[in-house]
């Protein structure tokens, strides 16, 4: 089985990689400003790939390509998650693309060519299968950032981000070439089975030591998190609506690839240096956040703090954590997008309002938007009943049964620190004086999305039964 | 019929649904419609709650009405509802509460006042599911949400300083909570069930119950408040719109109480034992010393809020001198303690709730609540000036009102326990004579003091309404609290015989 080639398996992905190649051609021959045709292929491509994802849930492991991939349910649930947040961000991103002199078949394309990447990473089963569907990833991303031209702001973030996405893809693959001259082999299958039966040695180790700050470099865990606060400020909303949410759920996807499934008897060692990582992450993110006054910024660093909930999870070295972290990646997508959101929901056609005091008087002349905003932000600081708080009570729990209570409680303090800046934006909207009422000039189908969105974090957080038995059946874990 | 309905589930989201639907339906642009339906809705809620409080067994201390359904299986979470003895009358005080809030406020809010009934009413189902709660995970998350609306209120209907004393109550009250969240995930983990009445039959070692002790008590006493951190309530009444500042001291308070008898004295009674004199101390230290700052107070919302943080001293002080009873095997004297603090949180919902709406009315007419602006309304509001009298007295603890029934069971089991305790308790019946009556004289009696106060015109019928019934229920309670004390008396025992035993062993506990 595991050496057949089965294209039946990876058909998602040649599908997808079809479809680019013909809305590639299609966008070619467009005379049309708006793109819509480029525009409607490309969420055809995605609905359809989310069909065909739902109708593979249930799906047996399955290791093919020689040892080169996996077929499993944790990868088809995150794929299935990859694709209902990047069509929520295209969503988002049409009316802020076509002010803005961003509306350009290639938008669409790099955002298709990174969900493939994306796809792969989730599925890989060796890590040069992992490095390619991160550089294919890392790659459209760069281009994306850069794709506004003529802002300086962007061009900056797109150096940034790829000088600093290159070191951290260096730190892994330098991590990888150790492991492979430890245990002579690439398939993460097999690199299992090598630690299962020998000692890790100091090769191992430090092979592992690189590849965990890889990975804390692509989740921008504290203290690798330079780069994301300057560029999720610096890119073009509507990119960082996708950069910010989308290629997390896939890094979490590569976390368990790698940690999860190849270094499982090293677990004690990278969970401790994952414990550093997040409750810094925890702390720091949470604290800075609270003198922000650029919504981007402080929706970053937010990010930085939602990650380092999320690899709490991970510590744990369980698989009800595993799920748990899975459930937070999953929800904190659907609430960054929704964040970001926000910010393109306010920018005009010239300008953009990113201040939290461009905010004002949401609450008194667009009440329903105000009212959407504050769910945004009560979920974030992980308010029941709305969704952010049960990821966050799986993660506490996860943590309190496997005995860190300490760190659960340092951990629950700083989500005190993180209520405060969440209320500041609260307060902005509802509190504040208004002289006059801020200008909505965003589109109809922007309207609906951003207020679909949000009612979704209400729904989801009054029965947020399935969507957490779908992370726990990720891990095999429904009785 | 009742037992087919399901009773709790309606309190709660009647008025939760309804408050959308004043929010949606009638908006902003309605007003008179959206009043009418805040008002329909308020009143059927309070009907349920009588209701549920008839078809009560009073004779039985477990709970009644129960609703357990499925809500999260993966983490064993269910949507578990029932109310006992103690429940019961705390949920009925929030739907009149609710109600009287809803026509106090009739129509006082100049802006957006769809958004303030809305607010109100669904608070107020919130916590009645705060009361009718049995699930852990479910108590907390209606503890939380309920926060929320709060925040609103005071932060978009309150006064000058509102985003400065909004904060500082939802960043108090949730840094408070978060503790509590960690100590039910670590019970209900021990518990293998998030049953709040699973976790009352559970061994726990004595450390660890120390450790779940402080975790409660910074939840429950930031609520409550106990000194030292009470602080946020002076700030949180000053800047809150009448209505806000009625259901903060009346129903909210009560919910720090609510979570003492419910998780602290029945699940860590060795630790509460062990902590009992210091917390006997914070009771004695609110009760006297905050009893003197009042008296220094020159802003009467203030001075009622400060009041009420004395008052509800008692209601702490009657839980934990029970301790120092039951090692005395002085059982009745428990029960007589505890049932005094819980008639006190009753009845404290009457008459501050009362002060405040007194306060409210003299602000509406004169927009000041400085006592020096005050001075002979009483030859210009006579009838108002009636009702404050009742309410000031029974706020001093007067016989004959509600607010002596409490105080007088507490000091009376506090002297079978020690009578020093007692006495420092007694002085406050002094103190609060003291405050409430002084302020009561230089704002009520004396020549009048300016025109203003010379234009006052008296009460409306509204208000005549509001204060008539609350006054009724401070004098029926004063006078007959034995319905009161009949509902609670099976689980008052219960608590005492089956919870406030040892739970370092499974000796002695019964099912």
């Amino acid at each position: 089985m595991t050496d057949s080639i089965n294209f039946s398996l990876i058909s998602s992905e040649i599908f997808l990689l079809s479809a680019i190649c013909i809305i590639m051609i299609v966008d070619l021959f467009q005379r049309d400003k708006e793109r819509n045709l480029t525009f409607t292929l490309t969420l055809l491509t995605l609905v359809a790939l989310f069909i065909f994802g739902v109708n593979q849930l249930d799906t047996v492991r399955t290791i093919i390509f020689y040892g080169h991939w996996v077929n499993d349910q944790l990868a088809v649930i995150l794929k299935l998650a990859i694709y209902a947040t990047t069509i929520i961000a295209l969503l988002y991103a049409r009316p802020f693309i076509s002010h803005r002199n961003l509306m350009r078949g290639e938008y669409y394309l790099l955002t298709l060519f990174s969900v493939l990447g994306m796809m792969i990473m989730v599925s890989a089963n060796s890590f040069l299968v992992v490095y390619l569907g991160l550089e294919l990833l890392s790659l459209s991303l760069y281009a994306l950032v850069a794709l506004q031209r003529d802002s300086k702001q962007a061009s900056e973030s797109a150096v940034k981000y790829f000088v600093m996405g290159g070191l951290a893809s260096g730190f892994l693959l330098y991590g990888i070439s150790l492991i492979y001259g430890a245990t002579g082999s690439i398939l993460i299958s097999e690199v299992a089975n090598h630690y299962a039966e020998n000692e890790s040695g100091l090769i191992g180790q430090f092979g592992l030591v690189f590849i965990v700050i890889g990975l804390a470099f692509k989740f921008g865990a504290v203290p690798f998190h330079m780069w994301l606060p300057d560029i999720y400020h610096g890119a073009p909303s509507s990119i960082t609506a996708f950069i910010s949410s989308v290629p997390k759920i896939a890094a979490f996807g590569m976390t368990m690839r790698l940690l999860m499934e190849a270094f499982s008897t090293f677990a004690a060692d990278w969970a401790a240096m994952v414990m550093i990582i997040a409750l810094l992450s925890v702390a720091f993110g949470n604290i800075v956040a609270v003198v922000q006054d650029n919504l981007k910024r402080l929706l970053a660093y937010s990010a930085i703090a939602h990650i380092g909930y999320f690899l709490l999870g991970i510590v744990t070295g369980t698989e009800a954590g595993y799920s748990a972290s899975m459930y937070y990646i999953i929800v904190y997508a659907l609430m960054t997008v929704a964040g970001f959101g926000i910010v393109i929901f306010m920018s005009g056609e010239e300008k953009e309002y990113q201040n939290i005091t461009d905010l004002r008087g949401m609450g008194r002349y667009h009440p329903w938007y105000g009212l959407m905003f504050s769910i945004v932000m009560v979920s974030m600081a992980g308010i029941p009943p709305f969704l952010g708080f049960w990821p966050k009570l799986e993660i506490f729990r996860q943590l309190i049964i496997n005995g860190f209570v300490f760190e659960a409680v340092v951990a629950i303090a700083f989500s005190v620190v993180g209520l405060f800046y969440y209320l500041k934006v609260i307060k902005e909207m509802w509190f504040a004086e208004a002289a006059d009422s801020p200008v909505i000039t965003t589109s109809r189908s922007m309207k609906i999305a951003i207020s679909m969105n949000c009612l979704l974090l209400l729904v989801i957080g009054l029965m947020p039964d399935s969507l957490y038995q779908y992370c726990l059946s990720a891990f095999q874990l429904l009785g | 019929m009742i037992e087919k309905l399901p009773i709790l589930s309606l309190l709660i989201w009647l008025p939760v649904f309804g408050g959308l639907l004043v929010l949606f339906g009638t908006g902003v642009k309605h007003k008179a419609a959206s009043q009418m339906l805040a008002l329909v809705i308020a009143a059927a809620t309070l009907f349920l709650s009588l209701w549920a409080w008839s078809e009560f067994d009073s004779s039985r201390y477990y709970l009644q009405f129960v609703e357990d359904k499925s809500w999260i299986d993966s983490i064993n979470v269910r949507y578990a509802l029932g109310v006992d003895g103690i429940a019961l009358p705390l949920i009925a005080l929030t739907s009149l509460m609710t109600l009287i809030v809803v026509i106090a406020s009739w129509n006082n809010i100049k802006h957006r006042s769809a958004h303030y009934f809305a607010a109100f009413l669904m608070m107020g189902g919130l916590m009645n599911g705060v009361f009718a709660a049995t699930d852990a995970i479910l108590f907390y998350v209606f503890w939380e949400a309920m926060l929320v609306p709060m925040f609103l209120i005071i932060g978009i209907w309150g006064g000058p300083n509102r985003i400065y004393a909004t904060l500082k109550f939802f960043i108090y009250t949730f840094f408070g909570s978060v503790f509590l969240l960690i100590a039910l995930i670590y019970l209900g983990m021990q518990a293998k069930s998030f049953d709040i009445y699973a976790m009352h039959q559970m061994v726990i070692s004595l450390d660890v119950q120390k450790l779940l002790f402080f975790a409660f008590l910074i939840a429950f006493a930031v609520k409550v408040p106990m000194v030292p951190v009470h602080t946020w309530l002076p700030d949180a009444h000053v800047e809150a719109p009448t209505g806000g500042s009625v259901i903060l001291a009346a129903i909210m308070l009560k919910m720090g109480t609510y979570g003492f008898v419910r998780f602290m004295l029945p699940i860590v009674p060795d630790a509460s034992i062990a902590m009992a004199n210091v917390m006997i101390l914070l009771s004695l230290v609110a009760v006297v010393y905050i009893g003197l700052v009042a008296l220094a107070q020159k802003d009467m919302k203030k001075l009622v809020a400060y009041s009420s943080i004395a008052h509800m001293g008692f209601v702490t002080l009657g839980f934990f001198i029970s301790f120092a009873l039951i090692a005395n095997k002085s059982t009745d004297a428990a029960i007589m303690g505890i049932q005094g603090a819980l008639v006190q949180t009753i009845s404290h919902g009457f008459i501050s709730g009362a002060l405040f709406l007194c306060i409210g009315i003299l602000y509406d007419r004169m927009h000041s609540r400085e006592i020096a602006d005050y001075g002979g309304v009483v030859n210009t509001m006579p009838r108002f000036a009636m009702f404050f009298m009742l309410f000031a007295m029974a706020n001093a603890g007067l016989p004959g009102t509600s607010g002596f029934v409490g105080e007088f069971l507490v000091i009376l089991a506090s002297l079978q326990a020690n009578f020093w305790i007692a006495l420092l308790s007694g002085l406050t019946l002094i103190l609060a004579a003291a405050y409430t009556l002084w302020m009561y004289k230089r704002v009520v009696f004396g020549e009048v003091a300016n025109d203003k106060v010379g234009q006052l015109p008296d009460l409306y019928l509204r208000e005549y309404i509001v204060m008539a019934v609350l006054a009724v229920l401070v004098l029926v309670f004063g006078f007959y609290p034995a319905p009161l004390l009949d509902i609670m008396q099976p689980s008052v025992e219960h608590l005492i015989d089956c919870n406030l035993v040892s739970k370092l062993s499974p000796e002695g506990m019964c099912s």
